[in-house]
């Protein structure tokens, strides 16, 4: 393989973990988090600092993950305070907080980012075949808690919190899983995004970044896992299929995101269902 | 004077978000939608004075121009985008929403350039006018003369004339509006109108003061505004006109305070993120207009 296409298949890796995850919170949980792009920056920087100070592989991905655990656990709590709406305009805050924070922070890199983060060990090949399993790990984890009692409650509390709190849901404790189990995940593929390029710098993280993963949520269809990685994979692939389309990036993504909504609330999952109910009927 | 000269760049942006978010919480009142595309109609009414006004040479005809075309254009996001979305959760048309804030900046970004416009002929951005050892910017004064023309006209037009009398009744009691004859479309339509032009006047006059228009004129406007009409008390002028001078301060002491580790956007939505967890209705709680 090329290491075009090593790097456009680690891309492809971590987006698809970046919009399962956020599908778990928004899609799932119905937390609508615009700031996703933050946790994955907090995972890239902590697992970028713990590298630097030990030099220990493993340790730093842990690190990254919990990292993005605690900071979405602690974004969570917004999740008990307001809804809906302003939830997502507090996420929109804390995106803007995070890329404001670290542009100012010596020891962050501030505006030139953290470079020279010492390699994983494994070459291009082992990280893209590390990053792909992660993502095949992800993708297995949401349809798993999708059938599960938790799965459940998240739907529950999505439908109507106090309908899920009369059924005995603790529907708090369900959106902090929520958002801890979506924003670990986050943190991780911030922490593998570290050692993909092995330089990060804040741009990366910002909130159109995160407006690009909700997109793929809404296009993919927001609560089906197959739909939201068909879209991750489709809008990764489509400005490099597309030269033209790479110019015009957002242009493109967010006229999909309001056509999607506006046309087919469903996203893509929605219209599949959609044909194969038309299709079974004779 | 450093202090005095700080108080006077509080007060006129202070004046600029509350021409910008007057729309917003007004849109808001009525439809319970966040409307961060507010900020796409800020940048086309900056845009369009700029452009105007260098094919003409009068920045005057410029701010026509951009006040007159920019409520076409909020009305039509009221009629393709949000009215279809009215019966869906209110995070369902905040996303379209955001959604056509990216694509619009994005689109000026290719049709405008990277670099945006300057204004040809700006006379006014390097005026200094020295007052008792305070040096006030022409633009600045500008901007608060127009934000007390702007919300001593919205007083009366909302409470001396049938339709804007019709507007506030509609924002804080729509049924009983309705019961009373009032056309609650048309008057959707009217804040849409009015929000919009207010907003074009604003991005014009941000635009001259800084003498650069830009792609990324809308993106920190927007989310700042959101801010202010929380602060606000969603819906409720008063409440916006207060919270966006109290930002506007905030902001230019806040900088030298603690700019040392947060840049400008990073304080306004600190005080935003702490705002909506103390209070998650806002300060006055108020729904009247």
């Amino acid at each position: 393989m090329s290491a075009y296409e090593i790097s456009l298949l680690s891309v492809i890796g971590l987006n698809v973990i970046l919009a399962v995850s956020l599908n778990m919170i928004s899609g799932f949980c119905g937390q609508i988090s615009l700031g996703h792009g933050a946790f994955y920056g907090t995972g890239a920087y902590a697992a970028a600092l713990t590298m630097i100070a030990t030099r220990n592989f493993p340790l730093s991905l842990v690190c990254a993950t919990t990292v993005g655990a605690l900071a979405g656990i602690v974004v969570g709590f917004a999740s008990l305070r307001v809804r809906s709406d302003f939830l997502a305009v507090t996420t929109i805050g804390v995106n803007f907080l995070f890329t404001g924070f670290v542009r100012k922070q010596g020891w962050l890199g501030g505006e030139m980012g953290i470079s020279g983060i010492p390699a994983s060990g494994l070459g291009g090949n082992g990280n893209m075949v590390m990053i792909l399993l992660f993502a095949v790990a992800t993708i297995a984890l949401s349809l798993y808690i999708n059938r599960s009692w938790m799965g459940f409650a998240f739907r529950a509390v999505s439908e109507d919190e106090n309908a899920a709190a009369t059924l005995g849901i603790n529907a708090g404790a369900y959106k902090l899983a929520a958002f801890g189990i979506g924003t670990a995940l986050a943190g991780l593929a911030g922490g593998l995004y570290a050692f993909f390029t092995q330089f990060i710098t804040v741009d990366t993280f910002d909130f159109i970044f995160s407006v690009l993963l909700m997109a793929m949520v809404v296009i993919g269809g927001i609560g089906s896992t197959f739909g939201v990685v068909v879209a991750a994979i489709a809008l990764t692939l489509l400005p490099e299929a597309i030269r033209v389309v790479n110019d015009y990036r957002l242009l493109v993504f967010g006229g999909l995101l309001v056509l999607v909504i506006r046309l087919a609330p469903g996203g893509l999952a929605g219209l599949a269902r959609r044909l194969t109910v038309r299709a079974a009927k004779p | 004077m450093y202090y005095i000269d700080l108080a006077v760049t509080g007060l006129s942006f202070g004046c600029m978000y509350a021409m910008m978010a007057v729309g917003l919480t007004l849109v808001y009142g009525l439809l319970r939608i966040l409307h961060v595309a507010h900020a796409a109609v800020f940048a086309l009414g900056a845009y369009l004075t700029v452009i105007v006004a260098n094919a003409t040479g009068s920045i005057g005809l410029g701010f026509l121009v951009a006040i007159a075309v920019t409520p076409l254009f909020g009305m039509a996001i009221y009629r393709l985008l949000y009215e279809p979305l009215l019966g869906y959760r209110p995070d369902v048309p905040m996303i379209a929403s955001v959604g056509l804030l990216v694509l619009m900046q994005d689109a000026f970004r290719i049709a405008f350039g990277e670099q945006g416009v300057t204004f040809k002929n700006n006379i006014y951005a390097f005026r200094i006018y020295d007052v008792a050892g305070i040096r006030v910017n022409a633009v600045q004064v500008a901007i608060v003369i127009c934000a007390i023309v702007v919300f001593v006209g919205l007083h009366l037009f909302t409470t001396r004339t049938r339709i804007g009398i019709a507007w506030r009744a509609t924002v804080s009691r729509p049924k009983i509006a309705a019961s009373f004859g009032v056309d609650a479309i048309k008057v959707r339509y009217l804040n849409f109108a009015i929000g919009s032009a207010l907003a074009a006047l604003a991005g014009g006059l941000v635009g001259l003061l800084n003498n650069l228009v830009d792609p990324v004129i809308g993106y920190v406007v927007s989310y700042k505004a959101l801010a202010i009409i929380v602060l606000g008390g969603l819906g409720s002028v008063r409440g916006t006109l207060i919270a966006s001078l109290v930002l506007g301060m905030v902001e230019a002491y806040g900088t030298i305070f603690i700019g040392s580790w947060l840049n400008r956007d990073g304080i306004a939505f600190l005080a935003l993120i702490a705002l909506l967890m103390i209070r998650p209705q806002g300060f006055t709680g108020a729904r009247a207009a």
